[in-house]
Parts: C-alpha cells; structure tokens; sequence
C-alpha cells in the first residue's frame, strides 16, 4: 500500500505523474491548475528530471511532442483556454503517434470565462477540437485519489497505444484536498522502436503526420482506426453506482457526479430508486454498458456542469428507448443536491 | 593511379531525387549541412526537426533521425527532444514564414533560454510551399501574391532582420548571418554551419545561422537572376556577419 496523504487535487495529479516516471514536464501558467506546475518546479531538479515552463501553452505542448517523440515520458497540464492552444500539438501528436500525457482542469467559458471548475469542455477534448480523424484517450476522474490512480494509468495507456492520453477533470477537483492513498508504480513499460534516439546501428527513422502520396494518408488513418477500435474494446471504463434496482438513472461524470451520488442516497432515504451511471472514459464512452444499465428504466436524467455536451452520448446510448432529461448548470455553477433530488421527485413514482 | 575524388554525395544525405525547385537554395544548404555532420561524424547522432513549408520535406533528404514540427514550433520541439537527449545534436531548420511569423515566440524564447541546439534559418524572402505569399523577410516594393502591388511598408512594416533582433538577447551564443548566392559565400556559409553545430556539441548553447537563400521559381526569375538578387537586394538590407560570437569574447577575455 502506498502512503496515505491529505493532498489538494493538482498535487495529487503531480505525484502520480511522477510516481509514474514522467521525466519531462513542460508548463505554462493559467488558474487553476497552477499548483501542479508548481509542484512539479519543485520537485522535478530534486529528482534530476525536467521541468521546464514554456513560453505558451502551444510551445509546452509542442516540448512534449519533441520529448517523447525521444521515448521520454512528457506531460503538460492546463485549464480550458490553454487546451484550446494545446489542440494545435494535440492533432500532430495523434498523427505521429507518439505517447503523450495532458491534464485539463477545466474553468468556465467560453473565452476566458472564470476560474470556477466547470464541464464546458467536453465537446472540446472528447469530440476533437483539432483538425482530422483522431481520437484521445479521455479519463474523468471524479475524486483525488482517482485522479491520481488515473493519472498514473495514462502514462501506461498512453505508450501502450502511442496515443496521446487526457486527464479531463475540473477547477472543483483540482482545488480540493482529499485523502489519498499515492498508488504504487505499475511498473509497465512499452518497447519503442520507433523513439528518434539517433540513426546508430539502424536504419534512420522519422516522426511525422504529413502524407501527400496518393493514398498513404488513408492507409494511416485506417490504421490509426484499428487502433482505436482496440482502444474502444480494452479500455472503456465506468462506474455503476446503485443503477440494478433503480427506476431511474443518474448520467454524470467527474464533480457532477458526486452530487448526483449523493442525491441518489437521499432519494432512497424516501424510497425513490435511483442510481448513478458514471463513465471514467468519455472516449472511448461506455455506451454499451450505459445502454445496458438505462434498459428497462423509466428515465435517464444527464447531469452536467454546461449547457449540455456529453448529453449527446446519453441520447446515443439510449437511443430513445428510455425518456432521457437533462438537468446542467454552466459557468462554474455546480447542480445542486436538492436541485438533483427535486428534478428526480418531479417524475413521481 | 586511384581517381582522386573531389566531390561526392555526403553520407549524411540520401540517394533520392529533389523536389526542390532548380535554383533553389535548400539544396545546397543540406547538402552543406550534410557535409557538416560527415567531417563532425555526427550523422547517427543528429535529430532534425523538419519545419512547415518548402523544408518539411528535410527528412527525405538527410539520412538521419527527423521529426516533423507544426508550422513555427520547431524550437518548441527540438527543445523538447534535446532536454530529453542531451548527448545529440539537435537541428532546427526552418524558412522565413515559419521563423518569423508564425513562430516568432518560439523562436524568441528558445534563443533567450540559450536552448543548446543549432537554428539553420533559410530566408528567402518569400512562402515558397504555398506558392509565393508575402514574408516577414519580403522585401520593401517585392511582389508576392499576397503583395500584388508590392510590399507598402506603411501597411504591413518591414522586413524583419532575424539576426539583429536575436542579438538583442543575452543567452545566444552563435549569431551569423551568410548567403548561398555563390560559391565564395556557400564556402562561408558551410563554416558557419560547421560552427553552429561544433558550439553544441560542446555544450555551449544557442546557436543562429541564417541563410540567405534564392527562391527563383516564386520570384517569378531564373536561377541567375535570383542568386543576383540575393546579392543585389537583399543583402544590403541584411548584411552578411557574425552578429554574437561569445566564443571569440570568452577567447579575447583569456588574451
């Protein structure tokens, strides 16, 4: 068992990625996720790693790609407007396929929008937001030790499948300090051949996204489909919280989530049945499993912290076979419990 | 009696065939660049960080380990790869649009961390790859197709002299500006090049060659004229020299 710690949510994110041998850190500043960097500034030379802070976010995210284009493992870490800058290396990284660790904390928007946790960036990080056919892998944690439990796995996943692997949490689970048991090393290592450490005793390799041959750049993305279909069949996780017996199904992930939990446990103080469906990844998204829990009930109410994004995937898991309803609150509003409870008396028995 | 060889291909270079058009200066710069990581015996050690425009394609030519940047990050990149692996060598090669606009910060920053890589700068005044659009580096008058009446200075500014606003930074080690218009200044500009390289291998920090370069086919003359206009144009407006040599002042210090 690893030590047990009081850590703020950044932190957390900060000794994991360590605890998972990320030797290249590449910041630049914007609230809230500030503490991670900061964490890292200081611990990262006692260590002999690197940290270094770049001049934007664009430029941190564009060190990752050239560190672990190397075999390093790099991580950068950001709030919303600055993942909007990073999707530029966001879309590279995807075409050269090269392992990658990215936290979003995410604020309010759009633009500049607040400093207050919110969920606005869903469409953002889980749809693309950069130009092409890719995906990323998107993990939602909802508490700190998750997120330091995820943080560590997205290093794994990341170079298992040389994909580029997001921590989508929020300015909530970013500032809050929790309990959390540091996870141990999982001691998984990927061979890659393809790492540019210079042409010495093999033939020389390039790292790149660009195929203007007729037909080459097909071929890839149909490669790069296979491997998302691998990705889709390994690595969709979720949480079932209470939805077996349910009459009525709670969809949130990440902060929302924990409102809808507890909503759930005063709703059947009053004998109302209701559970939570969370999914941790948001891609690939639990849509069977989701599909699976919503079979049968007689509603599915999305929660969210925006006007609505991951709402979409609800519908398309339910596909209309359960009344699905939404209840959301965005910039950095937080869907309260009795908002919750209310929504899910409303419906009656 | 052996031939004596007086010319070869480098090792560091491919067998392949150009895509670069005739009197264009990226050739002769890789092949001088190629030649540097020969005599260096360096080929197995250098990572190049190809650019967006006429160069991306850099990494079909040098027979070394390369990554491709997107447009302007370049310094981000080989940042990140030589903060990763110390022990190589690590090449930035970018145009002018990729240097100066659209990675003007990258560039800034990775001379003033005095990032230990060496920037290979071909201005030729021009975006070649997409046909022949204004560059920070377009001369004042010079039609381009976003320039059709040429440069207005009053619009749009100046040219933007690389070497002079690097030189305002405290940390860059090597700055020279040199010229592949004939065979005099390629030869220079080869030991520019050789230099840039050496100051890294021994640690030494940043260091900034640029290259004036021809560009014939989109300044709509022929391969002479071109070289001729390097010489007759440009290189007023960007004179040839070592601008930093931190080399020479911690030599002269010693004296």
């Amino acid at each position: 068992m690893g030590k047990r710690v009081l850590l703020k949510g950044n932190e957390a994110a900060a000794e994991a990625a360590l605890i998972a041998g990320c030797t290249h850190y590449f910041a630049y500043p914007i609230t809230p996720q500030n503490e991670i960097s900061a964490y890292m500034a200081k611990r990262m030379p006692k260590l002999n790693r690197t940290f270094l802070q770049a001049e934007s976010e664009i430029a941190a995210c564009n060190m990752v790609y050239g560190a672990a284009a190397t075999g390093v493992r790099a991580m950068t870490s950001s709030s919303s407007p600055g993942i909007a800058l990073k999707q530029e290396a966001f879309s590279y990284i995807a075409g050269a396929e090269v392992p990658a660790v990215v936290i979003n904390m995410m604020r309010g928007g759009p633009g500049l929008g607040n400093i207050a946790g919110s969920q606005g960036d869903y469409n953002m990080c889980v749809r693309g937001g950069s130009n092409g056919d890719f995906h990323n892998l998107v993990y939602a944690p909802s508490t700190v030790q998750e997120l330091a439990d995820l943080t560590l796995k997205a290093f794994d996943v990341a170079e298992k499948y040389r994909i580029l692997a997001l921590i989508l949490g929020d300015g909530y689970l970013a500032q809050m300090s929790e309990p959390c048991v540091l996870p141990e090393p999982s001691g998984e290592r990927h061979e890659k051949p393809w790492a540019l450490t210079g042409a010495e005793g093999r033939d020389a390799q390039v790292i790149k996204s660009l195929r203007l041959a007729d037909g080459v750049l097909e071929v890839h993305n149909r490669h790069l489909e296979e491997k998302y279909k691998a990705v889709e069949a390994a690595e969709v996780m979720f949480e079932n919280f209470m939805c077996d017996d349910a009459d009525f199904i709670l969809v949130a992930y990440g902060t929302a989530s924990r409102v809808c939990k507890a909503a759930v446990m005063r709703l059947r103080e009053k004998g109302v049945k209701a559970g939570v469906f969370r999914p941790i990844t948001l891609w690939p998204y639990p849509y069977e499993a989701l599909s699976a829990a919503a079979a049968g009930k007689k509603k599915v109410l999305t929660v969210e912290m925006s006007l609505g994004q991951m709402l979409l995937d609800v519908q398309l898991a339910v596909r209309g076979e359960v009344p699905v309803d939404f209840l959301g609150r965005p910039g950095g509003g937080v869907p309260m419990v009795d908002e919750v409870e209310e929504r899910v008396l409303s419906y009656g028995r | 009696m052996a031939d004596k060889i007086l010319y070869t291909r480098p090792r560091s270079i491919r067998d392949v065939k150009t895509h670069y058009c005739p009197g264009c200066g990226h050739g002769i710069v890789h092949k001088l660049i190629g030649e540097c990581l020969d005599e260096m015996n360096c080929r197995e050690k250098t990572l190049l960080v190809a650019p967006v425009g006429c160069g991306v394609l850099a990494y079909n030519y040098f027979d070394v380990d390369a990554i491709e940047a997107p447009h302007g990050r370049a310094p981000a990149v080989a940042t990140g790869m030589k903060r990763a692996r110390k022990d190589k060598l690590v090449i930035s090669y970018q145009g002018d649009g990729d240097l100066l606009a659209i990675g003007t910060a990258e560039t800034i920053h990775a001379a003033n961390r005095g990032e230990n890589i060496t920037v290979i700068f071909i201005n030729n005044a021009i975006y070649g790859m997409t046909g022949g659009q204004m560059a920070p580096t377009t001369m004042e008058g010079q039609v381009t197709k976003t320039t059709p009446y040429g440069r207005d200075v009053t619009d749009v500014g100046y040219p933007i002299r690389a070497c002079e606003l690097l030189n305002t930074l405290m940390a860059p080690y090597y700055i020279e500006r040199v010229s592949v218009h004939d065979v005099p200044n390629i030869l220079k500009a080869k030991k520019a090049i050789r230099r840039a390289l050496q100051n890294q291998l021994d640690g030494k920090g940043y260091s900034f060659i640029e290259v004036l370069s021809m560009c014939p086919t989109n300044w709509g003359v022929d391969a002479q004229t071109g070289a001729d206009w390097v010489r007759d144009v440009m290189m007023p407006y960007y004179p040839l020299g070592v601008f930093r040599d931190k080399g020479t002042e911690e030599a002269s210090r010693v004296q």
